[in-house]
Order: structure tokens, then sequence, then C-alpha cells
């Protein structure tokens, strides 16, 4: 038996739910040695800024448990450049591009929303919201949901109709749902939870912390408790509102976690940089769950666990909802 | 990117042996993709503590990679590589205690080979500890093509030179230092260049050594005018260029610096063109640091990556 995985991403139709995450995956070159980028769902760029940026100095990664530290400071070419060489050549493979955007101000991000509705063949924008707000002392803007909100209405008012606008928010903040409903209240069409954690080690040798950006985000399996809570909360909170999943998803069965949790895309982040060829790894596998599982289409597993609970609690009052 | 000849491949190799030398290890597996692929100066990176792929064994809690210069290749079993390494953390030793049979995923060859001059050439081989590793199989290349090998070999200790005795016998010349005096000279490996370069009439240096050492040996043969090919051994977490993590500061042959990864732009560079002092910092007039602003029309749109490494005779 075939299981129909086409999933939407806003009104955009993809081939299935697996999405290589923000920044694991390169501007998509270094991942197509691995694997055919057009058979994943969707490849997420590195965040791109409208200047070059040359990023924070080494080290700027640390393994940790079951984890990964990185404090890499947004490095990249610039939107010039990458409308010029990155997002082409992704074109010509035929991936789907997810393009993540971010940006020390409102402006930044809005300029950045023009120059990509501008060009042909981007399939949503991703606000990556983790970024220091030059305007309020480097605090990021997902940690303040006016701010967030703030910025997903300045990207969603510039960018063309037709493009999804998610917004990608920090668990690092003592309730989500009110971000992610001030990014609703913007106009996001969809959010993509969760970006990394914000972690330290101190390298016990040399008595100093092991990054030179002293903090690192926590990404890998570390975090994926994290990240299927947010989810959970988020779907409960607005269960029309299509998520992103991600965070620490390893294996097929890690994806159909996050899609039970009410995610209707997962994204694989780290396990990329374990394992290259992880997006279609990660695919099959999901493939042979569900089919095990009987279900035909992916699309109806979202969200299932919100169901199964409430069947749980409530066994006599289910066919009422 | 590269064509199919040339590109790396991920494989789950079978161990033939993981055996000590002196303070090291060496591991043996067979991957005749890799080992057909593979150039001097390439290098693998291998997934530890467990299965990369889940469902093939309980997943490791090791997510970062780990990268190895390739020691040599051989055409046994359709094709085998081997790598040296110092178990000295968890995924080192983890690597120790494999045995014959165990698998491996590996991913390779990765990286830019070492440049080969065309004419027969006056070669300095330098390496230090178990980094000398990837110089023998340079070394075969160099000698296929009538170049005269001389080896400079330094390490803390006696038991962690690598590769004396193979260096004895392919080399012209081989000088020896020890941080104890415990084999050859004693002090570091840069004390007696000046004098081996001199008297071997050097043309081209190679050297794979912590970044102190590359860097005084690339001022030096600055002054003499002898070019220098550096693989750099900087932390990796996988190898593939996206991580971003093995960074260091490159200037082009446009004279604008670079912040470059040291695994797809290297693991070899020029000696003259890496920033050595600047190695851990962002130089502020690198492409995109703090307060940079583009110099005339656009080399923000240049290729990220610095020019292809070199040497005078290279073909």
């Amino acid at each position: 038996m075939t299981v129909d995985m086409r999933s939407r991403l806003g009104h955009v139709e993809l081939p299935n739910p697996v999405v290589a995450a923000a920044g694991c995956a390169g501007n998509g070159r270094e991942l197509a040695q691995f694997l055919d980028v057009a058979r994943i769902g969707a490849l997420t760029t590195r965040s791109i800024m409208t200047e070059p940026r040359t990023g924070n100095p080494a080290p700027r990664l640390a393994e940790t448990p079951s984890g990964l530290l990185n404090s890499i400071g947004l490095q990249g070419p610039g939107i010039d450049a990458f409308l010029q060489r990155d997002l082409p050549w992704l074109l010509t493979r035929g991936a789907h591009v997810i393009v993540s955007i971010a940006g020390g101000s409102v402006r930044e991000y809005a300029e950045l929303a023009i120059r990509l509705s501008d060009s042909a063949g981007v399939t949503a924008i991703e606000v990556n919201l983790s970024c220091p707000n030059a305007e309020d002392a480097g605090r990021p803007f997902a940690l303040d949901p006016a701010a967030a909100g703030h910025v997903v209405g300045a990207v969603r008012g510039n960018a063309r109709y037709d493009i999804p606008v998610f917004a990608k928010l920090s668990p690092d903040v003592t309730d989500i749902v009110p971000v992610a409903a001030a990014c609703v209240s913007g106009g996001a069409d969809g959010v993509c939870l969760i970006g990394t954690v914000l972690g330290m080690t101190i390298d016990p040798i040399r008595m100093r912390p092991a990054l030179a950006g002293m903090y690192g985000g926590l990404s890998g399996p570390a975090i994926r408790p994290v990240a299927v809570r947010c989810v959970w909360q988020v779907h409960e909170a607005f269960p029309d509102l299509p998520i992103i999943g991600t965070g620490g998803v390893q294996t097929g069965r890690d994806a159909l976690e996050f899609l039970l949790a009410g995610a209707s895309l997962v994204g694989i982040g780290t396990e990329i940089l374990h394992d290259p060829s992880a997006c279609s790894r990660v695919l099959r596998e999901l493939e042979e769950e569900l089919a095990a599982m009987g279900v035909d289409r992916v699309a109806d597993i979202v969200g299932q666990a919100h169901v199964q609970r409430r069947i749980a609690r409530n066994p006599a009052g289910h066919s009422g909802g | 990117m590269a064509d199919a000849a040339t590109a790396p491949v991920q494989v789950r190799g079978t161990v033939l042996t993981v055996r000590r030398v002196d303070a090291y290890y060496a591991l043996t597996f067979v991957a005749p993709a890799i080992a057909t692929r593979f150039r001097p100066g390439q290098f693998i990176t291998v997934a530890v503590g467990g299965s990369a792929n889940p469902s093939g064994g309980p997943a490791s809690s090791m997510l970062a990679r780990r990268a190895f210069a390739v020691h040599d290749v051989r055409p046994d079993h359709g094709g085998t590589v081997e790598f040296v390494f110092d178990a000295a953390g968890p995924g080192t030793q983890w690597l120790a205690g494999l045995r014959a049979r165990d698998v491996l995923d590996a991913i390779g060859p990765l990286g830019r080979p070492f440049p080969v001059p065309r004419d027969p050439s006056s070669c300095l081989l330098l390496g230090v500890g178990y980094g000398a590793a990837p110089l023998f199989a340079l070394a075969a290349r160099l000698r296929e093509r009538g170049s005269t090998l001389d080896f400079m070999l330094g390490a803390a200790s006696a038991d962690r030179v690598f590769g004396a005795l193979t260096a004895r016998r392919t080399g012209r010349s081989l000088t020896v230092l020890t941080s104890d005096g415990s084999l050859g000279a004693r002090g570091p490996v840069t004390l007696m260049l000046e004098q081996v370069i001199r008297e071997a009439r050097t043309e081209v240096i190679y050297a794979c050594a912590p970044v102190a050492v590359l860097r005084d040996v690339s001022a030096l043969a600055a002054r003499y005018e002898i070019p220098v090919q550096a693989a750099v051994d900087l932390p990796m977490a996988c190898g593939t260029g996206v991580c971003m993590g093995c960074v260091l500061p490159v200037s082009g042959t446009d004279g604008v610096t670079r912040i470059v990864r040291s695994c797809v732009d290297g693991p070899v560079f020029r000696g003259d063109l890496v920033r050595w002092d600047d190695i851990g910092t962002i130089p502020f007039d690198a492409l995109g640091a703090p307060g940079w602003k583009p110099r005339g029309p656009a080399s923000p749109a240049a290729p990220a990556t610095p020019a292809a490494p070199q040497t005078r005779h290279a073909g």
C-alpha cells in the first residue's frame, strides 16, 4: 500500500511533509551530493540577510549529550549573492525552496520580503525571529510577542500575496502561545516550531566557555521533547494553523511524533549534519510507519494525538466531539 | 558541484582492522567507492557512538561526525581506506573499540586534495604527531612524478612521532624533533626548518600540523619564496559544508579576506593566503565583518571560495 504523502504549506502543495530545516542544508549544493533535493518536501535555506555577514569567531560548535550547541552568527553571502547564485541553482534542480530571512530591524525584514517577491520560484518565506533586534538592545524579536508580530506584519505586508509567510519561533519564552498569537495577528500563514534553545557549555580543561560566542543554540534530540510540547500547545490554541515541527528529528518515528502533536510538516535539522541523507531516509521511514499503521493519507494523522486524548478522557462523548 | 567521479559518497564500510601504532590507532575499513575517488590530502568523516541510521541500531548521543585525514588507500577487498587517530575523547575511544566486521558509517573523500607539481621538484613534507598521516599517500604520488622528498616529523615524544620508518624508506632525508628529546633533536619541528630548506634546496613545502606550526612554516617559507601547501586540522561537525563550524579567515587572490570553511574550501590551503594570526577571530576587514562596506563593484557575489590552491609548478 502506498501512502499519500502530499502535504500543505499554507496554500502550496508539497510532495511530502519532510523539510530540510534552516541552517542545516546549506544552500542546497552541499546536500545535493547525497540526495535529490527535488524529492524532499522542501528545502529551507540558511537565514539570508541584506548584506554579506562573517558571523561569529570560532569555536562555533560544541557537542553536548544528544545535542549540538552552535553560535554561527548568521554567516551568509547577503541577498544579492543569494538571488544571483544560490536560488537559481536550487530552482534548476527542481527544489521547493523555503527562504529563511533574518534581520536586525523590522525594515531589514521588509526589504528582504520585497526582494524575494521580485524573484520567481520562492515557495515560502520563513521569518527567523531569533535574531537580535538592534532597536531593542539586541533582544531577539521572538522573545517579545509585539516585536514578533510587528516583523511578521511587515513581511506579510511586503511579500507577494501568493507566498506563504511562516514565523519561526524561539522556545526561550515562558509561554509560546501568545507569541504565536501575535504572529497570527500579524498575518502569518503558519509557524515553524522551534528554533534552538539557548544553552552553554564550559570546557573544564581550559576553564572557559567552549564557544567563542559564550552561549549557543542547542539543537538535536536533546530538545525534541521541548519542540513536541511547543507544537502541542500551539496546535491546541490554533487547530487550523499550519505548523512546521522541528527539533531533534532523527527517524521516521520521530517525525510521526510531530505530526501527531499537530505539525503538518516536519523539519529535519541537526540530524542532517550527522547523516546528510537524513531527509530521504526519514521520509522513507515515515512512509513505512504510516503504511504499517494503515494510514492512507499523511494529512489524516496531523494532530491525531489531540483527538485520541479527547477520546481517552471522554469515551462516551467522543462522537459529539 | 563535483562530478560523479570525484563527488563524496556515504557508505557503510566493514571494519577490517583496528591496530595500535605507538600512541595512536589505525583503522582500516572496506570502502571501494571512497578508495577509488581518493586523492592525497582529502579526508573522511565517520559517525561515532552507534549507528548514524537509528533503524540500523541504537542511536548515538554523539551527533558531530569525526573527521580524519586519509592515511592510505589500498586496492585489496576492492578498495580499503585507513585513517589514524588518537583515542583522546569519547568518540575516538568508541572507534578504538571497534572490531573486525563491525560496520562504520563513513563519508568521503571530502575536501580539496594537495596540488601536485607537474615537474619533478624538491619537496619537503612536514608533519606533527598523527597529523603526518596524510603525507605518505602524497609522498607516493610525488615519487611517481620523480620528485625528491625530504621529511620533517615532530611530536611531543618518541611514541607520538608518526611514520618515521616509512619516511626514512621513501625520503631522501628525515629530520625528527620531539619536545622532550626522546627521539631526534629536542625542540619544535620548526627549529631546524631553515637548515633543512637550505640543504635540500626545497621548492615546495607540504605541511600538516597545528595552526601555530603552520603559521611559522608559512612565515619562514615566505622569506625563501617557497610555496606552502598547508593542511589545517580544525574541529568539524559535519565535513560537508553545512554546519559552518570549521571556519578560518583566508585572503582570496583578489585581496579580499573571506571567512571560509576548511571542510569544503580546504583542508589544504596556500600558506601565504591563510591569515594564521587571525584564526579564531573575525578580522575587521573580512567580507561581511561588522562595519564592513563593499568596495567598488560587487565583490560579495564573487565565489566565496578562495583561489584554488596551486603551487608554482601546478598543472
